[in-house]
């Protein structure tokens, strides 16, 4: 939903990061509003899994210039945990497993940490209890999961399953989804989905990363971004999208020739 | 980045036990002789048998030769250079604790271990051991109304001359090994636990040792015996000041249980490691084994093994008699430049015997943490199982983990049965737990805890929080 008076919840500007010594963006620039759905689209190494990581401030990249803000603030300089409290999520390309760390207390530790920066009291077992269960409908998860250790054994699916419930408990600002359409058959993504559907509303925006035109048949972006060598080449509505999925990708090629950037190689 | 920020501020924590208390100490020349162990057993007026004991064990000593075959390496120990008895100079006799020198007490204050009546810890009574000698023991007196004894093992040598003759050495020879031969002769204190027939000891025991001294050794003896029907649990907790000489803690540690007796023996120890390089730091040398001498007993070890330079140890259980069960819980935590190289023995001799292994190894930083362990099954042990777990958690690239499982059976029907895996905290699963609002602390925090579970829940509560804490804080920098 585009309304030109809505806040701006992130401003991305001329960001440039690099991993090691590979620069990976080079200059990215993005305004998201309240209430947008963005889709960032790319193929591999175009730099558009990075940007999700950086903005969620995974150690491995380093910011070289350009600035990032979070409903007006400094994002760059909060740590990861600290962005996470403020409301805002990434939604995992490959969610880790870790071992004996209890699904349910995670989330518990996870959603009163969130709660504690909005002033809220922090939920005991009893009550998360509850709130969990409800959740769970989003996602149509099995509660059993629950009990289960952190996406250990979890199926693709349900590791993606398990990312939409987090999100469903965190209540983000801003979500970004990395790739949660990769892995997932036509059932695991109905339902993953019509859960992001359910959670967005317009007060909050949710970012998309993703390669496939299929995730974007069930949830309808505001924008669509095409991402290249690092930077975003085009920007358009939803039917860029369906462009993209008809002729493909290799205008981008000619478009990066002109202008005499050289594609990235890892993203 | 701010999470290397956040590695690089952690990486400082500081050993909060590292401090030495201004005492005036009444030491011995340095070094060890047939001399040395007299005046050892003439110090604390001991019976002659004891002095016998000593002296044999000595001898049998000299003869020996330290063991190299555990995966250690350390500079060769000078035995001459080690003071072998440190006494912090007080009255010969502490009637009460109001006669006890209040640095003392404030020194386990200190600690955590407040002795004083009003602020000492309502249901677990304390041993305190300083250098050489048990400094106070709480609780004697309302044991003593369950027939529960409860106190130093020199004080038990006078008081109980006849019960501790009866079993002292009686688990562990004094010609067991080499550091066990050497505590026998020149051991210093300890604890004495003797829980009559039938008694269900009616609080938690604990001894907490603090080595005071530089240049001093440890050698402490503990001896519990649970006749028919019995149990006890017990806690041992131990620290030493920051030295950059490293320091030699050679204890051995004997329980006995009787028919349908049970033994919890815990331990948490956070001796002084040395510091990030590897300088200072105990030499932590110990033999500790029980013997299900009764049928349907249980010994039970549970150790959380956080501190020291070196550890070697091997807590194990002889099970003797029949359906009697051995147990074995152990954490292990190396960072820096630590290197542990622990485990346990089973052996199972009679019939229907039951053990359970269940060791977690985390290594962190340059250190060097094995497993080695000894399943044996005798002639007799039919129908007797044991289960064996081993995990290792590596934090960084440069740790090492090992290891060492020894299976011997004489009977085709027992079974054993061993589990081992290895798995790494990894940047990539620390930065998942931040990127959901919780703090690197409590990520890394919260994956060990989740790792040592098993064995936590095996700890008494007063103490499963705080071995929580111990480990977090000492990992505190080693990852990222």
């Amino acid at each position: 939903m585009i309304r030109p008076d809505a806040p701006v919840l992130l401003e991305i500007s001329d960001l440039c990061a690099r991993v090691e010594d590979q620069p990976i963006l080079k200059g990215v620039n993005l305004t998201i509003r309240a209430g947008e759905i963005h889709a960032v689209m790319g193929r591999n190494g175009s730099g558009k899994s990075t940007l999700s990581k950086v903005l969620a401030g995974h150690p491995a990249y380093t910011v070289t210039a350009g600035s990032v803000l979070y409903r007006g603030e400094n994002l760059l300089e909060l740590a990861p945990e600290q962005r996470a409290r403020t409301g805002l999520f990434l939604g995992f390309q490959y969610p880790v497993e870790i071992a004996g760390v209890n699904n349910l207390e995670f989330l518990r530790v996870a959603t009163n940490a969130r709660r504690t920066e909005q002033g809220l009291d922090e939920l005991d077992t009893f009550a998360f209890e509850d709130l969990v269960r409800e959740r769970l409908g989003v996602v149509q998860m099995d509660p059993a999961f629950l009990e289960r250790g952190l996406n250990e054994g979890f199926s693709g699916g349900e590791k993606k399953r398990n990312e939409i419930l987090q999100m469903a408990l965190l209540e983000p600002l801003v979500a970004i989804l990395d790739e949660t359409d990769s892995g997932l058959d036509i059932d695991a993504l109905r339902i993953v989905a019509g859960g992001v559907n359910q959670l967005a509303g317009p007060d909050n925006a949710t970012l998309l990363v993703t390669h496939y035109q299929r995730l974007l048949d069930l949830i309808t972006p505001d924008y669509v971004h095409v991402m290249a060598a690092g930077r975003i080449l085009r920007t358009g509505g939803k039917d860029l999208a369906l462009e993209l999925e008809r002729d493909g990708y290799d205008w981008v090629d000619q478009e990066l020739a002109r202008l005499g950037a050289e594609p990235a190689e890892v993203g | 980045m701010s999470t290397a920020a956040t590695v690089g501020d952690l990486v400082s924590q500081p050993y909060k036990y590292g401090f030495v208390t201004d005492i005036q100490t009444e030491k011995i020349a340095k070094g060890l002789s047939e001399d040395v162990v007299r005046l050892i057993s003439a110090k604390k007026e001991e019976p002659s048998f004891l002095l016998d004991f000593r002296l044999k064990a000595y001898k049998q000593w000299l003869k020996m030769e330290e063991p190299d075959w555990a995966a250690l390496g350390h500079p060769k120990i000078d035995y001459q250079e080690i003071i072998y008895y440190a006494a912090p100079k007080q009255k010969d006799k502490k009637a009460s604790l109001d006669e006890v020198d209040p640095k003392l007490l404030e020194t386990f204050e200190k600690l955590g271990i407040p002795l004083s009546e009003q602020k000492r810890l309502s249901n677990v009574a304390v041993d305190a051991v300083f250098d050489s000698v048990s400094i106070a023991t709480t609780y004697k007196e309302k044991l003593a109304e369950h027939g529960v004894i409860f106190c130093s093992i020199s004080e038990a040598v006078k008081e109980h001359a006849d019960l501790v003759e009866r079993y002292l050495g009686t688990v562990v020879p004094t010609n067991d090994n080499y550091f066990a031969a050497l505590n026998s002769a020149v051991f210093s204190d300890g604890s004495f636990v003797f829980i009559p027939k039938g008694v269900e000891c009616p609080m938690e025991l604990s001894t907490y040792f603090r080595i005071n001294s530089a240049d001093t050794g440890q050698f402490e003896r503990t001896l519990i015996v649970a006749e028919e029907g019995a149990s006890v649990s017990y806690l041992e907790g131990c620290t030493a000041p920051m030295f950059d000489t490293n320091q030699l803690h050679a204890a051995v540690v004997e329980l006995v249980t009787l028919d349908d007796a049970s033994i919890k023996y815990s331990t948490v120890q956070n001796w002084y490691a040395g510091d990030e390089n590897g300088v200072g730091g105990i030499y932590n040398f110990v033999t500790k084994r029980g013997q299900c001498r009764g049928a349907r007993s249980k010994i039970s070890w549970t150790q959380v093994e956080t501190g020291s330079a070196i550890t070697w140890k091997y807590p194990s259980c002889v099970l003797q008699g029949a359906d009697s069960v051995g147990e074995f819980y152990s954490v292990a935590l190396t960072n820096h430049r630590q290197q542990a190289d622990t485990g346990t023995k089973m052996i199972h001799l009679g019939p229907r015997t039951l053990s359970t292994i269940v060791s977690k190894g985390i290594s962190a930083g340059h250190s060097s943490n094995s497993y080695r362990g000894l399943v044996q099954m005798g002639t007799k042990a039919i129908g007797a199982k044991n289960y064996s777990q081993c995990d290792s958690m590596l934090i960084g690239d440069q740790a090492a983990a090992n290891t060492y499982p020894y299976i011997r059976s004489q009977q085709p029907d027992a079974a054993v049965e061993h589990e081992a895996s290895t798995c790494r905290i990894s940047a990539d699963q620390l930065f998942y737990l931040q990127s959901r609002g919780i703090g690197f602390e409590e990520a890394v925090s919260m994956m060990v805890s989740g790792f040592c579970r098993d064995v936590f829940n095996q700890l008494p509560m007063e103490f499963a929080a705080e071995a929580d804490k111990l480990l977090a804080l000492k990992l505190e920098g080693s990852v990222g």
